[in-house]
């Protein structure tokens, strides 16, 4: 079962960032169709959040297809995310790995990493809207 | 054709958030004022918020909120004005008041009873005292029925006073300060508590504290009180997706400005800071401007430097 952390300081509503977790999870095959997340009580009573703010993320996962509400059961994973193959991803992320080895070499840190990188993904989206 | 009156702060956003439009109105303040000898600790409170919320009252010291809360629980009446909780005037009947439970800001307990004996009372004064849910609650939190009160440490002893508030199983819990004098372990601990009975009975609770930082996260409702009025009524999620921080060169900032409300406005000779509420659907696509979030801290603290500015549900609330 996955256990959510807060970022006080990301300026994203808390409601989005428990949507954005598990969705995160679901990528990664955290979670899996099947799993069940856990209680909104179980989560206010760790967290010290809003049983609403629970519940409001809940309803937009189920009003995405990803998770289902069983009343009394709990919540449950439906399908995973992410597209490509399992095989594909360890095939991007091995590429991506050496592009970061090379990074390191030619003597770009983290933060400059991230920035290429969004750009490039910038520059992917724009060209689909032109 | 319904249109939901409640929720949307500014009238628009249909759809989202159509579980909540549904719930009755929990506390409803229409002009409320309180005076006190020759001085206005209240003047025309005007708000209304859905069942079911978690609201974090929130202004300076002296704004008045200790007034509107012992106004709300029923234990002062309005100089002018009135409240009403789920529909009913505060004060008036005993069934109106056995739905509300007030936790006052100095812990309502005596030191020299044991916890077991404030149950005990408890249930003698309250008719839908629930004693399972709070000897459940008390050994939860491992917290020895038969030691005294005053032998308990701050932390526990606001536990007692939770306990003993949710036990009368209120529909709405009225709490003053409840934060305030404990560390900041107590008050993660007294949240927790609180967001569990909350998630189990479907309490609506307000509550009220100087500290945003304590309550972001907590309430999902946001009422600031400002001299003595009404300054901001909203959701809270709704309130940090429509105000945005916006920094850009300063020789543009004039003509931002004048496209959307500022809510606070900084500037350099050269880089410009503006708080403003946008629309929900106003994006920003000049590239000269970073857009950022703002947190419910930052907010806050802005409409409180300009008690001139509102963040108000319209005014169609008020129909009843």
């Amino acid at each position: 079962m996955i256990k959510f952390r807060l970022d006080p300081s990301s300026g994203v509503a808390t409601y989005l960032q428990l949507v954005h977790q598990v969705k995160h999870a679901l990528r990664l095959g955290v979670l899996v169709p099947g799993d069940r997340l856990p209680t909104i009580k179980e989560v206010v009573s760790d967290l010290a959040i809003n049983p609403n703010t629970v519940a409001k993320a809940y309803r937009e996962l189920e009003n995405e297809g990803l998770v289902v509400g069983r009343p009394g059961l709990g919540t449950f994973v439906r399908r995973s995310l992410g597209g490509g193959s399992t095989a594909d991803h360890s095939r991007f992320r091995r590429d991506l790995a050496q592009w970061v080895r090379g990074c390191r070499e030619a003597g770009l840190d983290q933060e400059d990493m991230e920035a290429l990188f969004a750009l490039v993904l910038a520059d992917f989206r724009q060209e689909g809207i032109a | 054709m319904t249109v939901d009156r409640t929720v949307g702060m500014f009238g628009g956003g249909a759809g989202e958030f159509t579980a909540p439009a549904q719930s009755p109105t929990a506390l409803e303040a229409v002009r409320l004022a309180k005076r006190y000898r020759g001085t206005w600790a209240l003047r025309d409170c005007t708000l209304s918020v859905p069942a079911g919320r978690v609201i974090a009252l929130v202004g300076p010291n002296g704004a008045g909120k200790s007034t509107f809360l012992h106004l709300v629980a029923g234990l002062i009446a309005p100089t002018r004005g009135s409240v009403r909780i789920f529909g009913e005037p505060v004060g008036q009947r005993a069934e109106a008041l056995a739905r509300v439970a007030f936790l006052a800001q100095d812990k309502p307990l005596y030191d020299g009873f044991t916890v077991a004996e404030m149950l005990r009372f408890g249930r003698h004064l309250n008719p839908g005292w629930d004693d399972a849910l709070a000897r459940q609650r008390l050994a939860e939190l491992d917290i020895p029925l038969n030691r005294k009160v005053g032998k308990l440490s701050g932390g526990q002893q606001a536990q007692v006073a939770l306990t003993i508030a949710v036990a009368k199983r209120p529909d709405l819990l009225v709490m003053d300060e409840p934060l305030a004098n404990l560390d900041p372990v107590a008050r993660h601990d007294i949240m927790r508590s609180l967001m569990a009975a909350v998630a189990e009975t479907q309490l609506t609770v307000v509550l009220s504290s100087h500290v945003v930082s304590d309550l972001t996260n907590a309430c999902d409702w946001l009422v600031v009180l400002n001299r003595g009025q009404v300054q901001i009524s909203g959701e809270v999620d709704e309130l940090l997706a429509t105000h945005r921080m916006l920094s850009g060169p300063t020789e543009l900032a004039d003509g931002m400005a004048a496209r959307m409300p500022v809510i606070s406005d900084s500037r350099s000779e050269r880089q410009a800071d503006l708080l403003v509420r946008t629309g929900p659907g106003t994006p920003l696509r000049d590239p000269r401007w970073k857009v950022s979030g703002v947190s419910l801290e930052e907010l806050v603290l802005a409409y409180l430097r300009r008690p001139d500015a509102t963040a108000l549900p319209r005014p169609t609330l008020t129909t009843t």
